[in-house]
């Protein structure tokens, strides 16, 4: 809302001089709202952010390069994002520290990076997750402010929300985010004709009407009870907005060809569904980006404490990391590690499912960045020190892509901070106590 | 028309009829009664709001609209806090933009069909002016007491002006009057009114300068506690004349309300949130290790565990102590391969006594609770040991440490640790590790004897498995064993008399005397639960609010009038 500013009347501000304040940093606030795009087609590429969550981290000396800067070096877990290196920032050794608050094993990693704040009860997020804050920058105008998705099923396995009990339920199966998006209320934006429903009409100004209550219920509250009823209305104004979407005739959108019906598909924790559940649901996300029904989405790969299971194995993932032997001979958990290869074919689909999609002169991923991570370092010490990071894709050009960053143990905040400014955030300092940072990650802003 | 279906349209029109009535909503007509009411509400102030649960939800639209209203769609779920309730989680539980994505499009499909050809005669008790045009008059009519049922109080006149404006107006954009009804309905379907069960505080004459619950938040409270459902036209009546502020009363209509039927629901909702039920809603068992799990068994489980405690403690009006002992339980198709017993009824349920030398003891002797506390492949003394501890004792275990090194541990075929226990002990004596080993692990291995999926083993990897267990320095062998020494210990009957008292308030009573107080009261009256959810409902003290915390509400103009607060000059 605050950077709705075209480069004109930017610059008028600026020339009219007097008073005017622009918040930090002031470049992105005009890439916000004319990307790169202008000079291709003359019409507007927005921008998208989403996350990648996997859960059990890695093998870190074989997976972390050892090389820093441009060209790094790819360890064999990292060897599948070969082809697309040069989109892919590696990022280590940065550190989560706790100021004494307990480390909660595979719960306060994940909350740690999004939040910029240590977890200290197991009561939801510890603060508002970063990628919320992005979407009220760039999501504000598409009809879904985010989308949630777990391929390995749990509504309950998200690490998006404003806090506390709010958490964003994600989607788990491939059939209900395709009636969600592609169901009813979908507009094809390449569709020739256009008529408003009467109905959805209707219920615009029924929905305007639900806002009206709001004065009579703030004045009679406490100050929680208040907290969640602006979520509350937060929530409907984002109904509302979905309504004019539907009411308004979609721009033509090259990209969007909107995806055939989705079969149903079991859902549960065994690595072969997982699979092939996130690779339905990837396209579908894909598409739903194309199509610009959502600019921000959080997919979660597996659970921080991984219930993935392989038929057969009489323990999870997350019992393997801890219980299996370290191999002598190979220096780490085979039957683990088993876990952690599908984990990055699963990365490397997701990428490249981006990568395909042409969007002018440049791609999908291109005008996208991606924050893929995890919730600790080495599961079976349940380390939260250099957490494995990835971020694929340039937000259309605002990021610099095939470096790693070594940190040098700097706080994790960093990586949220960066990614605010990048995407326009006016915030010049973030996260809380040890974790509070006003240092961004410059070796990879464009 | 069927019987049944005329019987259910004669009991709704005679409930609008009464509701109208109490309302003074009968058309055009204003009883002083409402008029008071909607300030009265206006003025108190809002002390807590809950996020409606989805069985809530759910029973709520079968008690208003009838049982053949489908109810479609997916709710976002209630996080629950560690160590507490789903019905505190609620206390927390804001609703996301997904959330209310899905609330919406369910309050569409539910009012679409309750003013559907088929239903809309049930609801609607006159006949619109016409069907392509607004009729204020009529849709005042249909929706004033609905909203009532809805809002679990009496609509406001300004609140019922407001859903016939958007009636009217829906049904001029969408030339329909019964699309503007429907549109209407859903509105109050989405409004944190109906979302959220909300609590409001009166000043306490008993207790001057303190607040205590307002008639019509006992009235849902009841409701919600009790049936786990909307309250109905009684209660909403009993709240309208201000009768639930009376003890006596109140103790009536609570007791009358833990001898109905309906207690079941609430019992049953209960149990659920206080056992975690919602492991089941996961629940995933490798299909080579387990060929006799599927998803019919995981469904049928909770129902089994749910039918023996209600059984024990409501047919039989039994001891709760019991539930740890009792050997009856019931049986359907999918459980005989699982259990190894015939079962005789093709669909359906029938009861079940297993013999003493089977070691199947209460509900810990039961597959439901002994599957969600096993891991996928195998059975974890460990996980049950802490659910035992942190469920049933109400003994929180703390988190193992960030560092663990479980490398001397575990690999089920190695041959010199064939089972739980030696691998278990050899993992125990690592020191960091042993302080919560040892309190979760001799309680946990007494079921060793069932698998990870609650099957019956008398060996592992060939080797004979030893039952014996230790609670708190005392010795027991097996299943049986153990739920003799839980019923006997003092730590459940007062765990779940505390449960009973979160359940009731929506969060964790930090009020010890209050919880010594309801577990003394609960042992004189033999554990019933009956006698207990009877005390949670009736006690004085669980409808006062800690105002302490509460800051003074902007528009609450109950204080005394400016002419008595006198300013002193300084000198």
């Amino acid at each position: 809302m605050a950077y709705d500013l075209s480069r004109r009347t930017a610059l008028r501000g600026m020339l009219n001089g007097a008073g005017v304040v622009v918040g930090v940093p002031l470049l992105n606030a005009f890439l916000d709202g004319n990307g790169q795009a202008m000079a291709a087609t003359g019409a507007q590429v927005p921008v998208r952010f989403g996350t990648w969550f996997w859960g059990l981290g890695v093998n870190p000396n074989r997976w972390f390069p050892t090389k820093a800067g441009p060209n790094y070096d790819l360890k064999p877990e990292l060897l599948p994002i070969k082809a697309l290196q040069s989109k892919i920032n590696i990022l280590g050794n940065f550190n989560v520290p706790l100021d004494g608050a307990p480390n909660l094993p595979h719960s306060t990693g994940g909350p740690a990076i999004r939040t910029g704040r240590a977890l200290t009860a197991e009561r939801g997020l510890p603060g508002e997750s970063f990628d919320v804050t992005i979407g009220d920058q760039i999501g504000k105008r598409s009809r879904f402010s985010s989308l949630e998705m777990s391929s390995s099923g749990d509504a309950r396995n998200s690490l998006s929300g404003r806090g506390g009990g709010n958490l964003n339920p994600s989607e788990v199966s491939a059939g209900s985010l395709y009636q969600r998006v592609f169901g009813t209320g979908f507009q094809d934006p390449n569709s020739a004709s256009f008529t408003p429903d009467p109905v959805t009409m209707a219920r615009r100004s029924v929905l305007s009407g639900v806002t009206e209550q709001r004065q009579s219920l703030m004045g009679a509250v406490g100050a929680e009870d208040k907290i969640k009823l602006d979520q509350y209305f937060t929530s409907i104004r984002q109904l509302e907005k979905q309504l004019d979407v539907a009411l308004t005739k979609p721009e033509p959108l090259q990209a969007c060809i909107v995806p055939r019906k989705i079969p149903e598909l079991p859902v549960n924790a065994e690595i072969e569904t997982v699979m092939k559940n996130h690779e339905y649901m990837t396209d579908l996300l894909v598409m739903a980006l194309a199509c610009d029904q959502t600019r921000v989405f959080n997919m979660m790969f597996n659970n921080g404490a991984s219930s993935l299971t392989r038929i057969g194995s009489t323990i999870t993932h997350h019992q393997l990391t801890h219980e299996e032997v370290l191999d002598n001979r190979l220096g780490y958990q085979p039957e683990a590690t088993y876990f952690l290869t599908r984990i990055m074919e699963a990365w490397v689909y997701f990428v490249s499912a981006l990568d395909k999609v042409k969007e002018g002169d440049r791609t999908l991923l291109d005008n996208t960045l991606v924050l893929a991570h995890s919730e600790t370092e080495f599961a079976k010490f349940h380390t939260i020190d250099n957490i494995p990071m990835m971020t694929a894709g340039s937000a259309g050009g605002r990021i610099k892509t095939g470096i790693y960053v070594d940190g040098i143990g700097t706080p994790v905040s960093r990586v949220g901070l960066t990614l605010q400014q990048a995407f326009g955030v006016p915030v010049d300092r973030w996260g809380s106590k040890s974790l509070e940072t006003n240092r961004a990650i410059t070796e990879i802003v464009a | 028309m069927t019987l049944r279906s005329s019987k259910r349209r004669a009991a709704a029109a005679a409930l609008m009829a009464a509701s109208a009535a109490v309302l003074g909503l009968s058309l055009g007509q204003s009883s002083p009664g409402t008029a008071q009411s909607v300030s009265a509400v206006s003025a108190l102030r809002i002390v807590a709001m809950r996020r409606i649960t989805e069985a809530q939800y759910r029973n709520t639209i079968a008690d208003i609209f009838g049982p053949d209203i489908r109810v479609a769609g997916r709710f976002e779920p209630i996080v629950r806090p560690v160590h507490e309730l789903i019905s505190s989680g609620a206390s927390d539980a804001a609703i996301s933009p997904t959330g209310l994505e899905n609330f919406d499009s369910m309050a569409r499909v539910i009012s679409a069909q309750v003013f559907d050809e088929k239903h809309r005669s049930q609801f609607v008790p006159c006949a619109p002016a016409s069907a392509t045009t607004s009729d204020d008059a009529c849709a005042a009519t249909a929706l004033a007491p609905l909203g009532h049922y809805l809002f679990r109080r009496p609509l406001s006149s300004s609140e019922t002006a407001f859903y016939v404006k958007l009636a009217g107006e829906a049904a001029g954009k969408s030339g329909s009057f019964w699309k503007g009804l429907e549109l209407s309905l859903g509105a109050m379907l989405v409004s944190p009114s109906y979302l959220y069960v909300i609590e409001r505080g009166e000043s306490d004459p008993g207790n001057p300068g303190s607040l205590r619950l307002d008639n019509q938040s006992r009235a849902t409270r009841l409701a919600m506690m009790l049936w786990n459902s909307t309250p109905n036209l009684a209660l909403l009546k009993l709240a309208e004349e201000g009768r639930l502020t009376d003890q006596a009363q109140l103790n009536t209509t609570a007791t009358a309300m833990v001898n109905s039927p309906r207690f079941e629901q609430g019992v049953r909702a209960f149990f659920a949130d206080m056992l975690l039920f919602e492991k089941f809603d996961d629940l995933a068992k490798d299909p080579i290790v387990y060929p006799y799990f599927n998803q019919e068994v995981a469904a049928a489980l909770p129902e089994q565990t749910l039918r023996s405690i209600t059984d024990l403690l409501l047919t039989r009006n039994g001891d709760y102590r019991q539930i740890f002992t009792t050997n009856r339980t019931f049986m359907t198709r999918v459980l005989g391969p699982l259990y190894q017993v015939p079962v005789h009824r093709s669909s359906g349920w029938e009861s079940h006594d297993f013999a003493p030398g089977e070691d199947r003891a209460g509900i810990l002797g039961q597959a439901g609770f002994l599957s969600i506390y096993s891991h996928s492949g195998r059975s974890s003394p460990t996980l049950r040991g802490r659910a035992i501890r942190e469920v049933l004792m109400c003994q929180p275990v703390p988190n193992p440490p960030g560092n663990v090194n479980f490398t001397a541990v575990q690999d089920v075929h190695n041959v010199a640790m064939p089972t739980a226990r030696n691998r278990l002990t050899t993992h125990a004596t690592d020191p960091t590790c042993s302080g919560c080993h040892k309190i979760t692990d001799p309680v946990g291995l007494s079921l060793e004897k069932f698998d990870g999926i609650g099957a019956y083993r008398v060996r592992e990897n060939d080797a004979a498995i030893d039952v014996s267990g230790q609670i708190d320095g005392t010795d027991f062998q097996g299943a049986e064993g153990l739920g003799k020494l839980l019923a006997n210990n003092p730590a459940t009957t007062e765990c779940v008399a505390s449960r009973a008292l979160e359940y009731a308030q929506g969060k964790p009573s930090e009020d010890e005397a209050l919880i010594a107080a309801i577990t003394k009261k609960f042992g004189e009256n033999g554990y019933s639960i009956r006698s207990l959810f009877l005390q949670a409902a009736t006690l004085p003290e669980v409808w006062r609010i800690k105002s302490a915390a509460l800051p003074a509400p902007a528009q609450v103009s109950l204080a005394a009038p400016s002419g008595a607060i006198s300013l002193k000059p300084r000198r």
